[in-house]
This record gives structure tokens, C-alpha cells and sequence, in this order.
């Protein structure tokens, strides 16, 4: 493994862990904790391929300075946003499915509605 | 007069966009819905106008902002993207005719003006993705789109339509996820993010594993998004427990909106040639295009719930759609661009009314339904209209798409297709009979004898639907002839 892939692991990994939770768990808080991390995982990857080794912030600099690419930063500007964003209808959904079902737990949910 | 037509691809998304949050500060239920349905119409007005600068003068390329492309974000309209904009836009503006009296009916009235704006919102998020030309940026309309599709879901009545927009805003968010990790690899091999200049750049790096990987992700990403078989799961409950208004709008035209941005990254971007002719994608779309067929429209035979069968019947239309992209010729594209419009119109010409009956009776149970054909003769003729669409006898629309489809799967020589696509038409027979026999061949009891015809608001735009119907299913010139052009259009490698 060399060392300039070592965010793309990372990012693989949180990526699957978080695809797992949102499967594996009952739990409808747990799931959307599962969706974040799945999400964020996706913004590391494009931060990632935004930097040139060597590069500093695209800030204001002397001409002739190498900087990191600042287009991918700005994309997942607007990524964050949708993902709070989906963050808080999920949650709103959350506590309306827990005024009417009285429980947060995927399969108790079903029981509820086969009854 | 000339400054508005100048910018027309951009008031099509920031009218609506702005209109969305007035409606909250407006708050009065009439006034809310009068601004809906003035910006609704006035949208319709603009695609139309788009179509026609289209269909004399090209293309149209729209820089924000006045930057130039590939760096700044373009919009581009040419034959295929007019043609579903206007598809979008007529629903939209037809359905908020309908709204008023059935929400009046299911929704608490505090809730009135956000489902307006929530409405709009997905109007903007929708036509926002048919109209641009930035890869990225069709990730953030979808994502405006499906955010106020969940919200608008949970406004249902049923407990169950919490639960069912929960489950389609996880399902949602993978595929939109996957989606924007297809268009990260993208960019990350060419440094651009403007359909056009992804379509060129990409052809010396083709041959990368991280193209196929970009490719992988946008294919499982979008599949979602359009409800192919077997990963359709999301959508029944979404549409079964949105209130009526939302299942018609949102069945009408969000997986066809899905299908086109398919059919932008697939032809447009990766172009035929990758997605065809080497990776042979048709092998995957083909078979489970027909599978669609065939699974759902036999789960739709068994059921009880209207609403429900309609939605798998949905899941079906979209297999045909599919099989349409797989058979990868101009006959078969314009199958699927036909189909969009075709289905778009009938099946929510049904949803709506569906909505009808709701009012009336409070159910779509089909036990509840009997002899309802002789208290609401004017609302079940029109089921009937459009459950003869979706069968696809001729002098309806649904004949002009199996046509189409039926012509271009013979064209390739796969007459297997040709007669499995003739053969689900036979189970949608079994489905639609159900409903017939159930409303017609009983005598009206329990509730439905007590029911009376719909008002006139909720009729009239239904009917609108249903003689779009049968009108554009006599004479197809219109319909056929500008899918015929966007299909050339796409064959030829649409972003070249």
C-alpha cells in the first residue's frame, strides 16, 4: 500500500462500514448515522483528488505557487449542505414515525402495521 | 421581450425556485395556490417557448452567470430536454389545477401552503435536472427534487406514509450518493464536469478502471432513482400512502426525469459506442427491463389496494422504458422518449382519478369499490380511458409506445422481446379487468352507494389528461416526431 492511496482506503472504509450500518441496524437513528458516514466518506474522496502533492491552500498567493485544485472543495460545499439537509428531513421523519408508532425500531414498525 | 426570451433557461428554474419560499410567506391557502398554479402555467408557457427556439435555431447554450464553458455551469436545451421539460412542466401545471379540493380533503389546512411549496420545489429540483449541463449540478437538483418528494410523501394521511418516505429517502440517498461518486471519478479523470466537455475528454481514458468504476456507480446510482426491477423496492409504499395529489405528480414524472438523465450519461456522456458497443450494457437492461415486466405486473394482478397496483404497474411501464434504451437503435430510443410522455400522461391521468374516489369514499380498497362505475360514471370512465392506455389498445397512447417498442425489438431481429413485450400487455388486461369488473358488474353498496361524482375542479383536469390521452394516442406526429428527433439526436452522440 503506498502511502498516496491511504485516503482512498480510508474512504473505502468508511463507505462500507457506513453502507452497513444503514443495512444491518433497526435502529432508524442508527441508520441515519450509517447514511452520514456513508456521505461524508464521499466527501474525503473528492478533497482527495482535489490536492497536488506539494500544493497549498488556493488562497491568495504569489504567482508561480502550486495550490490545490479548489474546485472539488467547493462542490463538496454544496455536498455538506444537501447533506444536512437530508440529515434533518430524516430526522423530522424520525419523530413523526415516533408520535405515531410510539417506537423507533424498523421491526417493531412492522409489527405495528401487520396488526 | 426579447431579454426574457434571451434568458428563458434560467427563469424556467429560479421562477418556480423563488415562488416556493413566497408561498410560505403568503401562507392564505387561496392566494398560495393562486401563485402555484400562475407560476406553474407560466413555466409550461416558457418550455414551450424553449421547444420553439429549439426547433428553430438549435440548441440552446445558457452560460450563469455569463462564464463561459467547461468552467462555468451551462444549460443546455436541445430536442430531447424540451421535450420532457414540457412533459414536466404540463403535469405540473395540470395537477395544481386538481390540487385545491383533494388536499382540502386529506391534508390538515396548516399544511396547505407548505405542501405548495414543497410542491414547487420538486417542480424546480425536476426541471432543474432536464435542463442542465453540468454533471454536478444535476446531483444538486436531484437532490432539491427528492427532498421535497420525501416531505411531500409524509404529508400522507396513513402512519404509513412516514415509514414509506423514510425507506425512499435511504434508498434515495444511496442512489444519489452513488451517483455523485460516479461523477467524482469522472471528474477525477478529466478535470471537468460539463457534459459536452466529459463526453470529449473521456475518450482518451476510456479504457481506465476508473471509468468503469465511475460508469458502475452511476448505472446502480440512477437505477435506483428510476425504479428498475429489482431495485424498486422504495416505491411502491411511497406512492401507495402519498396523498393523492403527490402520487400522481410525483408517478408522472420523477422516474421519467430519472430515465433521462440515464439516457444523458449513457448516450450523451459515455456515448454508444462505451456503453454499447464494449461493455454491452444492453445484456443487463434488456433482461431486467423485461423481469420489471413480467414481476410486477403479476404482483400488480393480486392486488387489492388501487394505488398500490398502479404502482407496480409503474414499476412494469419503466421496464418497457428500459428495454426501449437496451435495444439501442433510433426505433427503440424513440420508444422510450415516446413512453416517458406517453405514461407520464395516462398514468397520472389515473392517479388523479384515483384521487377522485379517495374524496368520495376515503379508500382505494377494491372490496370498497363495488358498483362505484354507476355513482361515479364521468371518474371511472376515465380509469377506464386510462387503463385501456396502459393495456395499449389502439386510438390510446400506450398503443403508440408498444408500437414503437414492439417495431425496434423486431428491427434487431430479438423477436423473443418483441413477444414477451406483447405478452405483459396481456397481464395489464388482467389487471385493468379486475378494476372493471369490480365497478361495473356489481351493484353499488356499503359506500360506494352512497357516493357521488367528484367536483368539476378535479374532473376537469383529469379529463385534460385522459383526452391528451386519446388525443396524442390518434395522432402521434407530435409526440412520435419530436422523440424521433431527440433519438437521432442521442444515437448520434448527443453532446458532440
Amino acid at each position: 500500500m503506498t502511502p498516496g492511496l491511504i485516503n482512498y482506503w480510508v474512504v473505502v472504509f468508511l463507505m462500507m462500514t457506513g453502507f452497513y450500518v444503514v443495512m444491518s441496524t433497526s435502529n432508524l437513528v442508527k441508520k441515519m448515522v450509517g447514511l452520514t458516514l456513508f456521505q461524508t466518506s464521499v466527501f474525503i474522496l473528492y478533497i482527495t483528488m482535489g490536492k497536488i502533492s506539494g500544493g497549498t491552500a488556493p488562497i491568495l498567493a504569489a504567482p508561480g505557487t502550486s495550490y490545490s485544485n479548489p474546485l472539488p472543495h467547493v462542490l463538496i460545499l454544496t455536498a455538506i449542505v444537501v447533506g444536512i439537509a437530508t440529515t434533518a428531513v430524516g430526522m423530522a421523519l424520525i419523530i413523526r414515525i415516533k408520535e405515531a408508532y410510539g417506537t423507533i425500531e424498523d421491526d417493531e414498525i412492522l409489527l405495528a402495521d401487520q396488526a | 421581450m426579447n431579454l426574457i426570451s434571451q434568458h428563458l433557461p434560467i427563469l424556467q428554474i429560479v421562477v418556480p425556485m423563488v415562488a416556493a419560499p413566497l408561498c410560505i410567506i403568503l401562507r392564505r391557502r387561496q392566494l398560495v395556490w393562486i401563485l402555484a398554479v400562475v407560476v406553474a402555467w407560466t413555466c409550461l408557457a416558457m418550455a414551450g417557448g424553449l421547444m420553439l427556439q429549439v426547433l428553430s435555431q438549435g440548441p440552446i447554450s445558457y452560460h450563469l452567470g455569463g462564464w463561459a464553458p467547461p468552467w462555468g455551469i451551462e444549460y443546455r436545451v436541445d430536442a430531447v430536454n424540451a421535450f420532457v421539460l414540457i412533459l414536466v412542466s404540463l403535469i405540473g401545471a395540470v395537477v395544481l389545477l386538481y390540487a385545491p379540493a383533494s388536499i382540502a380533503a386529506e391534508l390538515p389546512e396548516a399544511r396547505a401552503s407548505l405542501f405548495y411549496t414543497a410542491y414547487l420545489l420538486c417542480l424546480t429540483g425536476l426541471m432543474g435536472m432536464t435542463i442542465t449541463g453540468d454533471a454536478f449540478n444535476v446531483f444538486v437538483f436531484l437532490e432539491i427534487s427528492s427532498l421535497s418528494m420525501y416531505a411531500l410523501i409524509g404529508m400522507g394521511t396513513d402512519r404509513r406514509a412516514l415509514t414509506a418516505s423514510f425507506q425512499y429517502l435511504i434508498v434515495g440517498t444511496i442512489g444519489a450518493t452513488f451517483f455523485v461518486i460516479g461523477i467524482g471519478l469522472l471528474y477525477m479523470m478529466t478535470g471537468t464536469l460539463n457534459m459536452a466537455d466529459l463526453a470529449e475528454r473521456l475518450q482518451p481514458v476510456m479504457h481506465t478502471r476508473t471509468v468503469l468504476a465511475a460508469f458502475a456507480f452511476l448505472t446502480v446510482g440512477l437505477s435506483l432513482k428510476l425504479a428498475l426491477f429489482p431495485l424498486h423496492l422504495w416505491l411502491p409504499n411511497a406512492y401507495t400512502y402519498a396523498p393523492s395529489v403527490v402520487t400522481a405528480f410525483v408517478a408522472a414524472t420523477a422516474t421519467k426525469v430519472s430515465v433521462y438523465v440515464f439516457l444523458r450519461f449513457f448516450y450523451g456522456i459515455f456515448g454508444r459506442e462505451y456503453a454499447f458497443d464494449t461493455l454491452h450494457l444492453e445484456y443487463f437492461l434488456v433482461p431486467l427491463g423485461l423481469a420489471g415486466v413480467f414481476v410486477a405486473s403479476t404482483v400488480a394482478v393480486f392486488q387489492t389496494n388501487l394505488k398500490r397496483l398502479l404502482a407496480y404497474s409503474s414499476i412494469a411501464q419503466v421496464g418497457y422504458m428500459v428495454v426501449g434504451i437496451g435495444l439501442v437503435s433510433v426505433t427503440g430510443l424513440t420508444a422510450t422518449l415516446v413512453h416517458l410522455f406517453n405514461h407520464a400522461v395516462m398514468k397520472g391521468a389515473l392517479f388523479l382519478a384515483l384521487g377522485c374516489i379517495v374524496m368520495r369514499l376515503g379508500t382505494v380498497e377494491l372490496s370498497e369499490l363495488r358498483g362505484i362505475g354507476k355513482r361515479m360514471p364521468v371518474t371511472m370512465a376515465a380509469f377506464v380511458f386510462g387503463g385501456l392506455s396502459l393495456i395499449g389498445v389502439p386510438l390510446t397512447v400506450g398503443f403508440i409506445s408498444k408500437w414503437y417498442l414492439v417495431s425496434a425489438a423486431l428491427e434487431r431481429g430479438w423477436w423473443p422481446v418483441a413477444v414477451l413485450i406483447l405478452l405483459g400487455s396481456l397481464l395489464a388486461v388482467a389487471y385493468i379487468w379486475k378494476v372493471v369488473e369490480t365497478a361495473y358488474f356489481h351493484e353499488p353498496e356499503g359506500k360506494a352507494a352512497q357516493a357521488t361524482e367528484a367536483p368539476l375542479s378535479m374532473l376537469i383536469p383529469t379529463w385534460i389528461l385522459i383526452g391528451a390521452t386519446l388525443y396524442f394516442g390518434a395522432t402521434a406526429t407530435f409526440t412520435a416526431g419530436l422523440a424521433r428527433a431527440g433519438a437521432e439526436a442521442l444515437m448520434g452522440g448527443l453532446a458532440r
